[in-house]
């Protein structure tokens, strides 16, 4: 199939209960009231000539191309703004809607240049193809008068050009900056024959502007003014594929547009349902490190960790790491081998490396990332509502009339919907945003947050216990709610607890520092606004009392009756893009696929015989355990798929201690990260273009991700995706496995899992995707959970005491250090670090109020040394009064910084999740690196040796 | 007091109008005798808009202007009702008369089209303009 855009119907898609019905050129056609006359006419074929319209945005009305004669009507009306009625009858051609056409088309043509051939959007061309329609021939008024066409190109942004020589001032980049990103960092500068786009101010470029290069205007651009400059480079793309993006737990889809096998940009599906036609930079442009210099290709093998690599075959890689991993079962049993799951990689991926530990390695040592991010969310949703799993889907939030962000910030680590909501609240919607930073979301240009919790870090529980205070003294509670849903009995015990008079908001008041008639205001307005949607992140989770934040928002959600209905809900906003689906697929040492507990004989005898095994009845180590393990000698290796836990988890001291002290550490990974530093065995992993698999997000959405290339890793061309190399381990272990297909590893999950048991690649392909469970009672999935009831049966009130962390601030740690995500890069950075992502954040940076930066004589872009208990290194400051006094915050995405050295070995009760949100620090003015930075990039350059090729 | 403090002011004064952002760009080249970059940040951040959208709205309107300009302006209308009543043979009369001293700018229609030519100082209106009394006008600015 050669290359075709994907179809744009002119204005949006509209909803309504009622139809009418029309006739356009003869064709009768029926269309929800209030769809355009445009719209009408490409929903039965046909296509009105337009340059300001497209489906993506509202209708303009500007471009005068779109004319129709409608009868019984004057004039020509343009079709995108005039609705369809029931019984019109429309003409979309005529001489005179043709000679009108044709003499605007002249206008637009004798300011553009005629350069067709040699254009980067040649054939890809909306103005090409109008003039086209309209059978432009001549230009009457010829090419010498004034013009734009000598104007500089802006090449700022790393990813597109902006040439406005090309430029026909349609607004719709304008537009879609407004619209759909909600940025509105474009305009239209001047007036009349002057105006052009604008990004920002005079003096400004893309970069310098307030763009968030989401690439929403370069989409919408039906000239080549706005493109990227890999399409300037390669040319156009010969056919799409329908992929999964692989960051951020949004999970996007997007036509992969390739040529050949090099892809040549990636344009988000419209027809994706958890992003709607939208992306982020990341998504869209940041996967140039899919072939980065610094990718690993080859598998490499040592014997010990102060040895230099050496490149070997898939063969030799794979009998060396069997070898010793039979040698150590053999010596030490099976409990001292595990295994990481990555959130990075499919579930049907993720899947197979759970049964290789349970199964093949023989014990239940398997854990993923999740343990540091989202483990709470499973433990405290499971618990009060009988799932681990968000309730809602994105859609929801469109019928969300109070929004609550709880520790997390959209804007930066979940663009997309981040866009959503922010749509919502420009359309009226509230906001309440519970964090210790002014985040985006408190104030941007047409958001502004109802109240703003500014809390001390850690007290997240004492706030929300002091708004359930307010909702239940006050009566503000949905008692016939509460009657039918949840238990009664426990939900008395729970709201004697929360009234309480120490749980109020003003006996709380000096440990949150949040004032208490603002956190009154808060709650009245969550409990009675309407639609109320929670959606939080890790600011909740990553904390000693992980759980419990997760729980008490639960509490509140059921308290006021927000559960179970569109607009409402508790979402918690994944990190990863498989986060969700690694804990859907057992990754836990305690759960079998499903969340079903290990020791429960009848699951685990279903595995059993599945799977032609006995496996241990009793839970496996947790990844800090394994750690702990490591160094008293009981546990000996471990195999880390598309991870890097020694960037990425809490204490990295003690982390690589755990590492070097094992004999067989097995990293599959793109790159060598920082914890292939302590590896013998490095398998060479494949990206997710390179792959098929589904994802699933974090509204349960079950995704496919498409392969539309050949996996690059391995010598001769010899490449396999992640589950082939899985497989390949497995069965150098002797397991046997021979799945042809990831289509087959799902085809075990579906029957192995109740809440998966109607999931196949057939019916992914077919319907786009589904939401789990999809089973007999869900056939086509589940978009909003526990509608009629909740999924445990009621809903159970989980007493939520607050306790504070035993990380406290004092004389020589007397601020607290809170971390997080930034825009343009992702996690760890492994992959946007390697892309042109940089130019926006090069290096973590320590944000810092100005009282507590001039009490030490620090200024902006000043060396500073943060310490905490566990460990101290350096980066620059940025004084700001985003954070509040007393508090410091840094992102954590490169290993040069390694914020984590700093970050304490304190968890969640429950979960062990690190409480990464919490550290005590100093900060003090520095000259530079610290010497264990100085010594790390020594050992970490030593440690990346590989030895040369012998000379044949 | 700095410049951003007072123009930062000046928004609050009208923060309780319904659509202020006018008003406020008039106050501000009213005080200042322009709308500059530095001036756009400030009421964007004010009336929490994008830079954008302020400098959309100020490179639209010939009222604001990016720098100051001290001199006396003469604003003469040469729409159709004027230019029938003879303003377009006065124009070299009275840019000669301006020089570099006046700014001469061209409006369209200040809506007193039965008693034109037109011109306007500041809020001060001139009807009936022969080309005498027009270089008068000027050169008494």
């Amino acid at each position: 199939m050669t290359y075709q855009p994907q179809a744009d119907f002119g204005t949006p898609a509209v909803s309504s209960d009622t139809l009418v019905s029309l006739t356009i050129d003869g064709r009768a056609v029926t269309v929800p009231a209030g769809t355009s006359v445009m719209r009408a006419a490409a929903e039965c074929g046909g296509s009105i000539p337009s340059l300001c319209a497209t489906d993506s945005l509202e209708a303009f009305g500007s471009c005068r191309m779109c004319l129709v004669e409608i009868e019984g009507r004057r004039g020509t009306p343009a079709s995108c703004t005039t609705p369809a009625e029931q019984g019109m009858v429309v003409h979309t051609q005529s001489d005179r809607l043709g000679r009108l056409r044709k003499g605007v088309m002249e206008l637009y043509i004798s300011d553009h240049p005629l350069d067709c051939l040699t254009c980067s959007a040649n054939n890809d061309c909306e103005l090409q193809d109008t003039a086209a329609q309209v059978g432009l021939r001549d230009v009457r008024y010829g090419y010498a008068g004034a013009d734009h066409l000598g104007l500089a190109t802006d090449g700022s942004n790393p990813y597109f050009d902006f040439d406005p020589s090309k430029c026909i001032v349609c607004s719709r980049c304008v537009r879609a900056c407004d619209e759909v990103q909600g940025t509105l960092a474009l305009t239209i500068d001047g007036r009349g024959f002057a105006s052009g786009v604008s990004a920002g101010q005079t003096g400004d470029d893309f970069l310098s502007s307030e763009c968030v290069s989401c690439g929403a205007c370069v989409q919408a651009c039906p000239t080549a003014t706005l493109q990227e400059k890999a399409v300037k480079e390669i040319g156009k793309p010969e056919r799409a594929v329908i992929t999964t993006c692989a960051y951020c737990g949004v999970g996007c889809t997007f036509r992969a547009e390739m040529r050949g096998e090099q892809l040549v940009r990636m344009v988000p599906w419209k027809d994706g349902k958890a992003n709607r036609g939208h992306s982020c930079v990341k998504g869209r442009f940041a996967w140039g490190y899919a072939n980065h210099k610094d990718r690993i290709l080859d598998p490499m093998i040592r014997d010990s960790v102060d040895d230099p690599w050496r490149v070997v075959s898939w063969d030799e890689a794979l009998e060396f790491t069997a070898e010793r991993l039979t040698a150590i079962k053999a010596q030490y049993g099976a409990r001292a081998l595990g295994g990481i799951t990555s959130s990075r990689c499919t579930n049907e991926e993720t899947y197979l490396v759970q049964k290789l530990v349970r199964a093949g390695f023989g014990s239940n040592n398997v854990d993923t990332c999740a343990r540091v991010c989202h483990s709470p969310t499973g433990y405290g949703l499971s618990k009060t509502f009988g799932t681990s799993a968000g309730t809602q889907d994105f859609d929801s939030v469109m019928d969300a009339d109070v929004v609550l962000v709880i520790g997390a910030n959209p804007t930066d680590a979940h663009p997309v919907f981040a866009s959503r909501l922010k749509k919502r609240l420009r359309q009226g919607a509230k906001l309440i945003v519970i964090d210790p930073r002014q985040i985006d979301l408190v104030r941007s240009p047409h958001i502004e947050a109802a109240h703003h919790l500014a809390l001390q870090p850690g007290t997240n529980v004492a706030v929300l216990t002091a708004m359930a205070h307010v909702i239940v003294t006050e009566e503000l509670a949905d008692e016939a709610f509460i009657r039918e849903r949840c238990d009664w009995d426990e939900y008395s015990d729970w709201a004697r607890f929360v009234a309480e008079e120490r749980h109020s908001p003003e006996t709380l008041e000096p440990v949150t520092r949040v004032p208490a008639a603002e956190l009154r205001a808060a709650a009245r307005l969550y409990a009675t606004g309407g639609n109320g949607a929670i959606y939080y992140g890790l600011g909740v989770t990553e904390h000693s009392q992980g759980s419990s934040t997760v729980m008490a928002i639960a509490n509140l959600a059921m308290a006021t009756g927000n559960i179970g209905r569109r607009g409402v809900g508790v979402n918690p906003l994944r990190g990863q893009n498989n986060v969700q689906g690694s804990c859907d697929m057992g990754s836990f040492p305690h759960e079998l696929p499903g969340y079903r507990h290990i020791s429960g004989a009848v699951v685990r005898e279903l595995f059993e015989a599945d799977w032609g095994v006995t496996l241990d009845p009793d839970p496996g180590l947790r990844i800090p355990n394994m750690l702990d393990a490591a160094l008293d000698g009981s546990f000996r290796a471990l195999y880390v798929q598309g991870e890097d836990i020694l960037q990425s988890d809490p204490n990295t001291h003690h982390v690589s201690a755990g590492l070097k002290a094992m004999d067989c550490v097995i990293v599959h990974d793109l790159f060598l990260n920082e914890t292939a530093n302590y590896a013998h065995v490095f398998l060479p992993g494949s990206t997710f273009l390179e792959k098929d698999g589904t994802f699933t997000n974090a509204e349960r959405r079950i995704q496919l991700v498409r392969k539309v290339m050949e996996p690059a890793n391995g010598p001769n061309g010899k490449g396999m995706a992640d589950w082939e190399v899985t497989q390949a381990l497995a069965n150098a272990l002797g397991l046997g496995w021979s799945y042809t297909h990831p289509s087959e590893i799902m085809d075990e999950i579906a029957r192995l899992t109740p809440t998966f048991a109607g999931v196949s690649f057939d019916r992914l392909d077919a319907e786009g995707s589904l939401q789990w469970p999809v089973n007999e009672a869900h056939p086509d999935g589940s978009p909003i959970m526990h509608v009629d009831g909740f999924v445990r049966g009621k809903g159970r009130f989980m007493v939520t005491d607050y306790v504070p962390t035993d990380e406290r601030t004092g004389p020589r740690y007397p601020l607290l250090l809170t971390t997080g995500r930034i825009l343009s890069q992702y996690n760890v950075g492994a992959q946007t670090r390697r892309t042109d992502n940089t130019v926006w954040h090069d290096e973590d940076l320590l944000e810092i109020h100005p009282s507590d930066a001039d009490n030490r004589g620090i200024n902006s872009g000043d060396w500073v040394r943060l310490a905490s208990r566990t460990g101290e290194t350096t980066l620059r400051a940025e004084v700001t009064t985003r954070v509040a006094p007393g508090v410091v915050y840094t992102t954590f995405h490169h290993p040069a910084t390694q914020a984590n050295v700093v970050t304490t070995e304190y968890s969640d009760w429950a979960t062990n999740c690190p409480e990464y949100k919490v550290t005590a620090v100093q900060v003090l003015p520095s000259n530079g690196p610290t010497e264990w930075q100085e010594t790390y990039a020594s050992w970490s350059a030593k440690s990346r040796r590989i030895m040369a090729e012998p000379a044949e | 007091m700095t410049r951003t403090i007072r123009i930062a002011q000046i928004c609050a004064n009208h923060a309780e109008l319904e659509g202020p952002l006018l008003p406020i760009l008039h106050a501000v080249q009213g005080e200042f005798g322009c709308v500059d970059a530095e001036a756009e940040r400030v009421i964007a951040s004010a009336l929490n808009l994008s830079r954008a959208e302020v400098h959309g709205v100020v490179s639209f309107y010939h009222d604001f202007t990016a720098t100051p300009d001290p001199r006396p302006c003469l604003e003469l209308c040469r729409a159709e009702a004027c230019q029938a009543r003879g303003v377009e043979a006065m124009v070299a009369a009275a840019e000669t008369a301006a020089g570099q001293r006046v700014r001469v700018r061209t409006v369209y229609c200040l809506g007193l089209c039965s008693v034109g030519p037109n011109a306007r100082v500041g809020d001060d209106l001139h009807a009936r303009l022969d080309e005498t009394s027009l270089v008068k006008l000027v050169k008494s600015l």
